[in-house]
């Protein structure tokens, strides 16, 4: 089980701030192809980095299961 | 006293400052942001912002030890604020110390930038006619092909 987390825009636009995806060994950008397609936001997503474990990680990470990957829309702070 | 923290409260700037002052310095530089009500003439009624908190607190510490790598006798705390904002509420304070003005100037000028470029805090400006999550401020190159822009020496 991996949980995906979503935020600003990208949690508006699929109407979620989290996922729960049963699967394990995968790469951030299998995950991105195979379990995020459905939700129409490839445009956000291709703007987005990508965390594991609240920590910056590379689109090809492999996710272990109990893994949290946080996709982080351009941020606007300060 | 943790140096690093997002809040739903009001910030107030002595709160950072209250943090970084020591007997070695000699200067303490502070920056303050704000909700700003016009922008290019468009008015704004109030601000939200959304973070990822834990990591964000991760990554203004980072931030923290960028600038130690930088000015390594700098102190840094920052505070971000959460959740809705009026006009002219503080969205975030930094303060810097150091022996000397320079590295305090420099030092503060660096953390705001950073802010905006790798903490996960995101802005929604509320308007009369509607709303919108603001995003990519800078206009990186870097986020493009999702990478993170390294930032150091």
């Amino acid at each position: 089980m991996i949980q995906v987390l979503l935020f600003a825009g990208l949690k508006d636009k699929v109407g979620s701030s989290s996922l729960r995806i049963k699967e394990e060994n995968i790469t951030i950008e299998e995950l991105k192809r195979t379990h995020l397609g459905i939700y129409g936001v490839e445009e956000l997503l291709q703007q987005s980095m990508v965390a594991v474990n609240e920590e910056y990680a590379e689109m090809d990470t492999i996710l272990k299961t109990g893994d949290v990957v946080a996709f982080v829309p351009p941020v606007s702070g300060g | 006293m943790r140096q690093y923290w997002m809040t739903k409260d009001p910030i107030q700037i002595n709160d950072c400052i209250e943090r970084v002052i020591r007997p070695e310095a000699g200067a303490i530089s502070t920056f303050i942001g704000i909700a700003r009500e016009f922008t290019e003439g468009k008015r704004t009624l109030y601000l939200e912002y959304e973070a990822y908190v834990p990591m964000a607190v991760k990554q203004l510490e980072r931030i923290g030890r960028e600038i130690q790598d930088k000015w390594p006798e700098a102190r840094t705390s920052i505070a971000h604020r959460i959740g809705d904002l009026g006009i002219s509420e503080i969205a975030v304070a930094i303060a810097v110390s150091s022996p000397h003005r320079d590295e305090a100037f420099q030092a503060s000028r660096y953390a705001i930038e950073r802010i905006k470029e790798i903490v996960p805090i995101w802005k929604k400006e509320h308007w009369e006619d509607g709303t919108k999550w603001m995003g990519d401020q800078k206009e990186q190159v870097a986020y493009h092909d999702g990478k993170l822009k390294r930032g150091g020496k």
